[in-house]
């Protein structure tokens, strides 16, 4: 162990690739569901032994790829935050595959299950390698990579609306990633380098001399990774996409890539080009938190008024996705600290949540409102993970998504804006709202038609949603690995140089 | 068997309901069995809160600490007076309210019952965790748990009307908790560094006194189980669920909740000192003031006689928030008291209440005439609680509202005097006439109702269980009179660390 | 002339911003698919510029290791832009491959007259 240790960081990467050209050549989706399984369930390990040893030692592990040292050779650095990160990742990907054998046998074509689990593998190595790179255009090749990838895997789903939502997705995707390349490009031209902590050293004076470039180059990268991330308006790709991908796409992808996304954005805006430029130099602030606040504010009321759950869960991680945003864009520690737990926590809960509906989806075939009808008594451990989710969503002490919300409100409040605070907290009452609906045609409608002959879904999957709703109350208690960890990592962030 | 500490007593408090709550869903098929456990935990809570009370009394404060829940807020319990006299309340009239429960259930054969005990046991469990908890983040989450676990009770009917009321019940409750007491609780912290309760208050000093009046309205408003007005819309809604949970847990449980933790944070978080001092808090007098008066004239319009009940709630609770405001020590007692006398005398009216209901299937006032003669017992213990409602003796109403007029005389704030007068001599005119027509004035000539129901020509008394839990309530609402003892003793002691 | 020596010196830039916007006004105006993919690598293809002209170094040569070459063009933007062409190519042939599935599923590949056909959920 202790051989392979130092060589985690590439070994992340490279174990879910060689499993996907493995994958590739399997011909029935049950041999590539079982190396899919292997390698998910072995990444956390890897993952969690990375963020153990950066959380001991307080040094970032370095490694250097080929044996090329930094800044001219690709470096692969992991510190607390893409620690946690990363063990997020793999932690979402372990408890979805269990479940997905029968989910996806249940909604891919036959001769496509095969595909679908190496598409998994391949998103998986990109959203591991955006995580673990300390190179900028490394990011880029890899943020490629994974969506390539989950334009591939929504398009598997069986509905005609999901190549649409992929090609939407396609275009929108590309065009994110296009000017993230346009961002580092300028980045590359005013400093000589692509190394991200070179570039942190040598963008503060490099803004004294070429301010337009570099400023021009936050710009272009902020867009770019925030149309990943489906910050408003740049949602638009989301709901189809969610609503259309087969369950168990949906729910790795909500649980994850939106997730990296946001990581990528926080490593750009405090790392790379610092505090200084990011905060003083432009609005940033007033930028992220009008935009966040939209977000959530119309997301939430979409969300209120779909009638199809899965478009209603797609709104709502638009909505969180503004929480997050909304403590990047405060900048302070206790705000920092609740947008990088709840990171976390909304990856727990969203997974917790689509993991139920897919189970739905396995045994009636549909997730609209009014086939939902009654199917809390027919179902009872799904929706009771459901509820779980809910008021995880909503924020209700006890749940995850409660200490979330503490530290984001603490955070508008120590940045002197009360307004926000209550606009936080009144979104969260919209949650009732959407997640009510759900709830009460679950429980309190008599089942009829599909419903009734409807059971909880087999063992395999039901393991996976208890574990994530079982994850959501844990998170809510003990938050030694979400708050303590993603404190540490906001510390280290607004601690770096100015 | 270990020795029953403290610190036992209190956890216990909590995790017998929880228990109870976890084991009746195993007994779904043995009805006798399930009514069996339910009142086992009941009496056994009963137990528990009598015999930590006199500790309490005597000096002991338990503290139990549940762990951290994020760097400076730990989760915990600690037992202090005011949260022993509420703990006391709840703690003893769960089995009661069980007992009633049983009888009601059975005699209307209602569905869902297991659902129903399981739901009750955790709001209960919720509310001793409200009681006893150690500091503000402890009780926002029993505070909520209380919430939650509620609504399955209030929409236990399952009717549209029943949906739609639980809508706005959760609607209500939640959104203050969430839009008001939640921030309330973030920037309590953010001033003071800490969110514990402490006698005499954390937040001196921290701020000016508009931003600490403004803190305080939001904990007023945001606490929307004390349902002042305008946020008060939840009660009577509420009255669609099952007469025993509006006896227990809208006479006693959801709203004492709500009127303790408003006590809790003027005592204990702001300090009486403070808020007669610098904090702008005028404004409290009046806001309750209105709820006081505004309710009881609503009350005297409404003909549904659970709604008459609920307005009347509406309006004895802000006898709490008015006392409060008044920031007196003498005024604080009177509250605490008042916590426990109205809801004895609550109870039994609801008891009451759900009594006739069950025997004749009446629910307005105007039908009432005359039921006194069939239903003795039943009317006797309305009586007795409608005493306790209008504040004479020997009902103990009478103690806490003099100890309110006491405060409001010493403090020389007519204004509450004034409200305090007025507003009894409204409860007067609401309960009274029920009760004089109930025994002095004929029956009417039996027709449907609304709902097609013939009231039962020959109908007597509603089932045993039933009348055994009212008349002990009553019962108790006459030995609080003159056995006030162990809750007086805990309301004077209140202010003391 | 001053302006003339400008454009001289950033003619370049100008392309790229040409080929740019042109490549993004074609994704956004035009409802056809396949016209959407060509404006995307149009698009991406002003990248490629944007990183290879500034490569170019005044006197430098292709870098070969030897005491008469001393300034070399800079070869690391070609390396990354041979990465970001691989990955161009990649999305130009999946967005294809999903016109030619869209087809199948719509009949048409036009986005107007898909979105009026089909209903929003």
């Amino acid at each position: 162990m202790t051989a392979i240790q130092p060589h985690l960081p590439i070994l992340i990467v490279l174990l879910p690739l060689a499993a996907a050209l493995v994958s590739a050549f399997f011909r029935r989706g049950a041999g590539a569901w079982a190396l899919a399984m292997g390698v998910s369930a072995l990444l956390p390990w890897m993952a969690g032994t990375m963020l153990w040893t950066v959380v001991r030692s307080g040094e970032p592990l370095s490694y250097a790829l080929g044996g090329w040292a930094p800044p001219w050779g690709i470096e692969y650095r992991v510190d607390v935050l893409n620690a946690f990160v990363l063990t997020l990742v793999t932690a979402v990907g372990a408890v979805i595959m269990p479940y997905a054998r029968r989910s996806v046998a249940r909604e891919v074509h036959e001769h496509q299950q095969a595909w679908f689990y190496t598409m998994y593998l391949l998103c998986l190595t990109g959203l591991l390698g955006i995580a673990v790179t300390g190179d900028a255009f490394n990011a880029f090749v890899f943020l490629e990579i994974s969506s390539l990838s989950t334009y591939v895997l929504i398009a598997l789903g069986r509905d005609r609306r999901a190549v649409l939502s992929s090609f939407q997705y396609l275009i929108m995707g590309t065009i994110g990633a296009t000017f993230y390349v346009i961002g580092i490009g300028l980045l590359y031209l005013v400093t000589g380098t692509l190394n991200m902590a070179d570039l942190g050293a040598r963008l503060g004076p490099a803004y004294a001399t070429y301010p337009r470039p570099v400023l021009t180059a936050l710009a272009f990268v902020v867009v770019g990774v925030c149309l990943k991330l489906a910050l408003f308006p740049l949602h638009v790709w989301l709901p189809g996409a969610y609503a259309s991908a087969p369950s168990v796409a949906t729910t790795f992808l909500a649980g994850t890539a939106t997730k990296v996304a946001l990581y990528l954005l926080v490593r750009l805006l405090f790392t790379v080009f610092g505090i200084g430029i990011t905060f003083r130099a432009l609005p940033m602030t007033a930028v992220l938190l009008v935009l966040a606040v939209a977000g959530m504010v119309l997301a939430s009321f979409s969300a209120a008024m779909q009638r199809d759950a899965k478009r209603l869960l797609a709104y709502s991680s638009v909505a969180q996705i503004g929480y997050v945003t909304f403590g990047i864009g405060l900048a302070n520690a206790n705000g920092l600290t609740g947008g990088l737990v709840h990171l976390a926590n909304h990856a727990v809960i969203k997974t917790t949540l689509f993991l139920a509906l897919g189970a739905v989806y396995y045994r009636i075939g549909s997730v609209r409102l009014e086939h939902l009808a009654g199917i809390g008594r027919v179902m009872p451990w799904t929706m009771a993970t459901f509820v779980v989710g809910g008021l995880g969503l909503i924020g209700v002490p006890g749940t995850a998504g409660f200490i979330s919300k503490w530290y984001l409100a603490l955070g508008a409040i120590d940045a002197g804006l009360w307004p926000l605070a209550f606009v936080l907290v009144i979104t969260s009452f919209l949650a009732v709202v959407y997640v009510g609906r759900v709830v009460e045609v679950a429980y309190f409608h008599e089942p009829s038609g599909p419903a009734r002959d409807a059971t909880d879904p087999p063992w395999s999957m039901l393991v996976s949603m208890l574990a994530a709703a079982g994850a959501t109350i844990y998170f809510g208690f003990d938050t030694r690995a979400t708050a303590e960890v993603a404190g540490m990592a906001a510390r280290l962030l607004l601690g770096g140089r100015e | 068997m270990p020795a029953f500490t403290p610190e036992l007593l209190a956890v216990g408090a909590l995790v017998l309901p929880a228990l109870a709550a976890a084991a009746l869903p195993l007994c779904r098929r043995v009805p006798n069995v399930r009514e069996a456990i339910t009142l086992t935990a009941g009496g056994g809570l009963a137990l528990l809160v009598w015999t930590l009370a006199p500790l309490v009394i005597a000096g002991a404060r338990p503290e139990v600490a549940f762990g951290r829940l994020l760097p400076g807020i730990e989760l915990g319990l600690k037992v202090e007076p005011l949260g022993m006299l509420f703990g006391l309340v709840a703690g003893s009239l769960w089995i009661v309210n069980s007992v009633y429960s049983i009888g009601y259930m059975r005699a209307n054969g209602e569905p869902r019952q297991t659902t129903y005990y399981v739901c009750f046991a955790v709001a209960i469990s919720a509310t001793m965790g409200v009681a006893f908890a150690a500091n503000l983040v402890t009780l926002f989450l029993f505070y909520e748990a209380l919430t939650l676990s509620t609504y399955p009770l209030v929409t236990h009917a399952r009717t549209p009307a029943a949906m739609a009321s639980g809508r706005r019940y959760l609607g209500v409750l939640l959104g203050t908790s969430m839009v008001l007491f939640l921030p309330a609780i973030a920037l309590t912290y953010t001033l003071a560094g800490r969110q514990d309760f402490v006698p005499g208050g954390i937040l001196a000093g921290t701020a000016g006194a508009g931003v600490l009046g403004a803190l305080l309205a939001l904990y007023v408003f945001g606490i929307g189980k004390v349902a002042v007005m305008p946020f008060h819309v939840w009660l009577p809604a509420a009255m669609v669920a099952p007469t025993p949970v509006s006896a227990l847990l809208h006479a006693v449980a959801v709203v004492k909740a709500g009127v303790f933790t408003l006590l809790k944070v003027v005592v204990a978080i702001f300090g009486l000192g403070a808020l007669s001092g610098g904090v702008t808090s005028g404004w409290l007098l009046y806001v309750a003031a209105t709820t006081v008066l505004l309710a009881s004239a609503i009350a005297l319009a409404q003909d549904n006689l659970k709604r008459r009940l609920a307005y009347s709630t509406i309006s004895q609770l802000s006898y709490v928030a008015l006392a409060a405001a008044l920031f007196t020590p003498v005024a604080a007692e009177g509250a605490a008291l008042h916590i426990a006398c109205h809801a004895v005398a609550k109870i039994t009216l609801f008891f009451a209440a759900g009594s006739i209901y069950t025997a004749s299937h009446k629910t307005e006032v105007s039908q009432l005439d005359g039921i006194g003669r069939r239903m003795p017992w039943t009317m006797s213990a309305f009586a007795i609680g409608a005493l306790g409602m209008i504040g004479l003796p020997p009902a103990a109403g009478f103690l806490s509202k003099w100890f309110m007029l006491q405060a409001g005389m010493q403090g020389r704030q007519w204004t509450a005097v004034a409200v305090i007068v007025v507003s009894t001599a409204l409860n007067a005119a609401y309960f009274l006439p029920i009760v004089y027509r109930a025994f002095f004035v004929p029956e009417r000539e039996p027709a449907a109702d609304a709902g097609g129901h013939r009231p039962h020509p020959g109908h007597g008394e509603a089932p045993w269980p039933m009348v055994v839990a009212l008349t002990t309530t009553a019962a108790l609402t006459v030995v609080l009179f003159f056995r006030p003892d162990v809750p007086l003793a805990l309301a004077r002691q209140i202010l003391e660390p | 002339m001053k302006s003339f020596q400008t454009f001289v010196e950033t003619y370049n830039y100008l392309v790229t911003v040409f080929l740019m916007v042109a490549g993004l006004y074609v994704v956004i105006a035009r409802g056809n698919m396949i016209k959407k993919l060509i404006g995307l690598s149009l698009f991406q293809t002003s990248v490629y510029l944007l990183y290879l002209a500034p490569a170019k170094i005044d006197g430098g040569t292709a870098p070969i290791l030897d005491a008469a070459y001393t300034v070399y063009s800079n070869p690391l933007p070609h390396v990354l832009i041979l990465t970001a062409i691989v990955v161009g190519v990649a999305t130009l042939a999946l967005g294809l491959a999903l016109v030619v599935r869209v087809h199948e599923a719509y009949g048409t590949i036009d986005e107007d007259e898909i979105f009026a056909e089909s209903e929003e959920p």
